[in-house]
């Protein structure tokens, strides 16, 4: 075996050499002059890589606060009778100990604890977490670029992500509270500071947190677009692009055409706060005083919100089912069901995801013959999606499958989306909504669809890239306990809610709806869920564990290419400088996918096309 | 590594270029945002309805004039007329300038007619877009202010590297022309 390894690696130096495209670069040194030091190295890097890794590592901190939190609410909902006092220390006067010594949480600070559990899975994690993670490691490995376009601004990406995770940690810390009133923040609970008492500094700064937020995902997303449109090797065209860099490509756009009209409604929101506008605000009375705000109407911000929140809950999702896509192809040894139409599928997603946004406002007094038009586009999402999870399945029946953790995760990720997609389905329709809005259906629904999921794709991503990050590999063991674990614990988590969520348990209630006659009998239920999510929560510290142990102690990869994989990111040192590769970049002469061609194991993007040979990814 | 960007040269658009037009396109779609709301509140009634100040047609036309001198002077670069270069440049320049200070004068006055900035959200629409757009012409002057020191404190040389920055600064303040011909045109049109 080494043998044979040994001869590839010569053959692609060989190859390299000879059709690699030269563009001087070992002529120039730029990497060390940046990189002397273990600030400039690992701290104020511009090189791609290592802000892809200060990406996850800050997503991986962020998961575990959003997390922590949410055991917390869950205990709440839960054991809403058990004592909490244990929890003082940690959380200071938002346990209240009352006349029989028992701690209760704070409700004020249990619908804090639900905001900022939203707004961190979604934004933190699941997007800069997600999205800013593997583009920033893949996009330039994958296209054949020394960087970014421009890797100064991706550096400032990650830095206004972590100003603003630094501002939202701080609010954690105010007197009143951080922002209470879900990550949605609609008016008037946003606009008005006398609303909560989260809705004053805590609001302000989630605001604040916001904004640098969305310049954080507009810097990253147009340099990822101009890198993948721009920096492409020779003879990557783009119908040659593994299906990452596609999704990756149409997330960004996402991004960058959405953020900012949140950022137009969150400006708006500003001035409705801090200057005296009206523009969500309309004949209010708090506390008994009426408001001199006239002329607003808090549905406009819903729909300035939601015409970004639609659209982010594919950013979210794309980048999932792009690694899906390839990892999957590898460890099933197979190329990709159906490549063409999983490109046009994510098109089609990223086209329809701009005209559904209002499927989240049937219940807010839109017109419900306007609503008609945003069913029909919601329910045609069905279609693309089916034919992603056809392709899934196409892909990996009859292979002869690798089944390691990032594998496993990938499977366990078309399970996800099967289950969360059909309950979209059901949401889809205005008219079931009417029982169903804001019930733990829908809870259940996007958890599974969108939350589990796309960590399932975040995870499968982690095990299977993990060599290329830090020549190291996880352990595998532990991430197959890691799998097994989650993926039961998951579903008895989100599972039972759909039943909750028919009977019309109401979601947001502090007491999970127990004080209600009709809603008493799910205790029991209710108890389960707590359990089975904190056995997922030491899954998850299982995890992180496993992650940090296997950075300075895992395995160590003795090939460029331990999963024999065909794209370029595999044909860089185990321990890329700057620059990616030594000298030349290589080309691209093929598709990604020749996975079993011809009875050949796999063929790698550079190995050129034999006399004859039909390249399956290049449309003529 | 900004060296990194300028090894391809694969015949495709320089990538700072492309850069520009994709956070232009996001930018419109800020702007969209915005007039979007504001048709959707102009159809909810309650709407104060006044006239648009008449400085903000002059201001129509200074932007115009100054998107006139900047090309002029990027063909003055291009040919080697090094004195049309510098001076429409710095023409330009005070013409952003007289911009912003007129859009300022408009606000005072649509403020004298009692179309406050908190009266109605006619009203505030009006402040808050053209505000907006003010903050991204002065964004402009800030790219200008990079170009004139290009053009006062280094040597005159057209190489293509000043070209493709002054075509970066040139496009963007294009940009920003056309973008408050389209909001004028579009509060024209939707009678404040």
């Amino acid at each position: 075996m080494a043998h044979v390894e040994t001869a590839v690696e010569t053959l692609e130096d060989k190859l390299t050499q000879e059709l690699g495209y030269d563009d001087h670069f070992h002529e120039h040194h730029h990497g060390d002059k940046y990189q002397s030091n273990f600030l400039t190295t690992y701290i104020f890097s511009t090189d791609h890589k290592i802000i892809g890794r200060q990406f996850l590592i800050t997503g991986i901190f962020w998961a575990f606060m959003g997390a922590a939190m949410s055991i917390i609410f869950r205990l709440q909902l839960g054991f809403p009778e058990a004592d909490m006092a244990w929890l003082k220390p940690i959380l200071g006067k938002w346990i209240q100990i009352n006349e029989a010594g028992i701690g209760k949480l704070d409700p004020e600070f249990y619908y804090s604890l639900v905001t900022m559990h939203g707004t961190i899975l979604v934004f933190f994690v699941l997007t800069a977490g997600l999205s800013g993670t593997f583009s920033n490691i893949l996009i330039p490995l994958q296209v054949g670029a020394r960087d970014m376009a421009s890797p100064l601004l991706n550096a400032f990406s990650y830095w206004f992500f972590f100003l603003a995770g630094v501002v939202l940690f701080l609010s954690l810390f105010l007197s009143t509270g951080p922002f209470s009133g879900g990550w949605t923040a609609y008016p008037p609970l946003s606009a008005l500071p006398q609303a909560s008492e989260g809705s004053g500094a805590g609001m302000t700064m989630w605001i604040v947190s916001m904004a640098l937020f969305i310049v954080s995902a507009l810097l990253g997303g147009i340099n990822y677009i101009t890198t993948i449109l721009n920096l492409r090797t020779k003879g990557m065209t783009l119908w040659r692009m593994p299906l990452t860099i596609w999704a990756f490509f149409v997330t960004a756009i996402l991004g960058v055409l959405s953020f900012p009209v949140l950022l137009s409604g969150v400006l708006l929101l500003m001035f409705d706060r801090s200057l005296g506008t009206s523009f969500y605000l309309s004949e209010i009375v708090v506390g008994g005083e009426v408001l001199q705000r006239i002329g607003g109407s808090p549905i406009l911000y819903q729909h300035l919100f939601w015409f970004l929140g639609h659209p982010e809950v594919y950013i979210i999702i794309l980048p999932s089912m792009g690694i899906v896509s390839e990892v999957l192809s590898v460890h099933a040894r197979k190329p990709i069901f159906g490549y063409t139409a999983m490109v046009y599928s994510i098109l089609a997603i990223g086209f329809l995801s701009f005209i559904v946004w209002a499927h989240h406002m049937f219940m807010s007094g839109v017109n419900p013959f306007i609503s008609n038009f945003f069913v029909v586009f919601t329910l045609i999402i069905a279609v693309p999606s089916a034919v992603k999870v056809f392709n899934w399945i196409g892909t990996i029946y009859g292979s002869n499958f690798r089944f390691n953790a990032a594998s496993l995760f990938s499977i366990g990720f078309v399970s996800m989306f099967i289950s969360g997609g059909l309950t979209g389905i059901f949401l889809g329709n205005s008219a079931l909504d009417i029982q169903l809005h804001d019930t733990y259906f829908v809870v259940a629904h996007f958890h599974i669809v969108m939350g589990i999921a796309a960590f399932f794709g975040m995870f499968a991503g982690i095990y299977h890239w993990f060599p290329k990050m830090f020549g190291r590999f996880m352990n595998e063991t532990l991430g197959k306990i890691h799998f097994w674990g989650t993926l039961v614990g998951a579903y008895l988590i989100f599972w039972p809610m759909h039943y909750t969520g028919i009977a019309g348990v109401p979601r947001r209630y502090y007491d999970g709806g127990a004080s209600f006659d009709a809603f008493r009998h799910f205790t029991d239920l209710n108890k389960l869920i707590t359990v089975a999510a904190i056995f997922v929560f030491f899954l998850q510290v299982l995890f992180i564990v496993n992650f940090f142990y296997s950075i300075f102690s895992g395995k160590k990869s003795k090939s460029k290419n331990p999963w024999g994989a065909n794209t370029l990111e595999w044909t860089t040192p185990i321990h890329a400088g700057h620059g990616n590769w030594p000298d030349r970049i290589p080309t691209v002469q093929r598709w990604p996918y020749d996975y079993g061609k011809g009875g050949v194991e796999n063929i790698p993007q550079y190995i050129p096309l034999n006399e004859g040979e039909h390249d399956h990814g290049h449309e003529e | 590594m900004a060296a990194v960007a300028e090894n391809y040269k694969q015949s495709r658009i320089h990538p700072h270029k492309l850069a520009l037009w994709i956070a232009i396109a996001s930018i419109i779609m800020m702007f969209g945002g915005f007039t979007s709301a504001y048709v959707v509140r102009r159809a909810a009634g309650n709407w104060l309805e006044f006239k648009l100040p008449f400085i903000f047609f002059i201001n129509t036309a200074v932007i115009l004039l100054s998107s006139l001198s900047l090309h002029l002077s990027y063909i003055g670069f291009k040919q080697g007329k090094e004195r049309q270069y510098k001076g429409l440049l710095l023409l330009t320049f005070f013409l952003g300038l007289v911009f912003v200070v007129l859009q300022y004068k408009g606000w005072e006055e649509l403020n004298a007619i009692g179309a406050t900035f908190t009266v109605n959200p006619s009203s505030s629409f009006i402040y808050v877009i053209s505000g907006l757009h003010a903050a991204h012409v002065l964004g402009g002057m800030a790219a200008l202010t990079a170009a004139l020191t290009h053009a006062f404190v280094l040597p005159y040389k057209p190489t293509q590297r000043r070209l493709n920055r002054f075509q970066l600064v040139a496009q963007y303040w294009h940009f920003v022309d056309i973008l408050w011909v389209y909001l004028v045109l579009f509060f024209m049109l939707n009678g404040s």
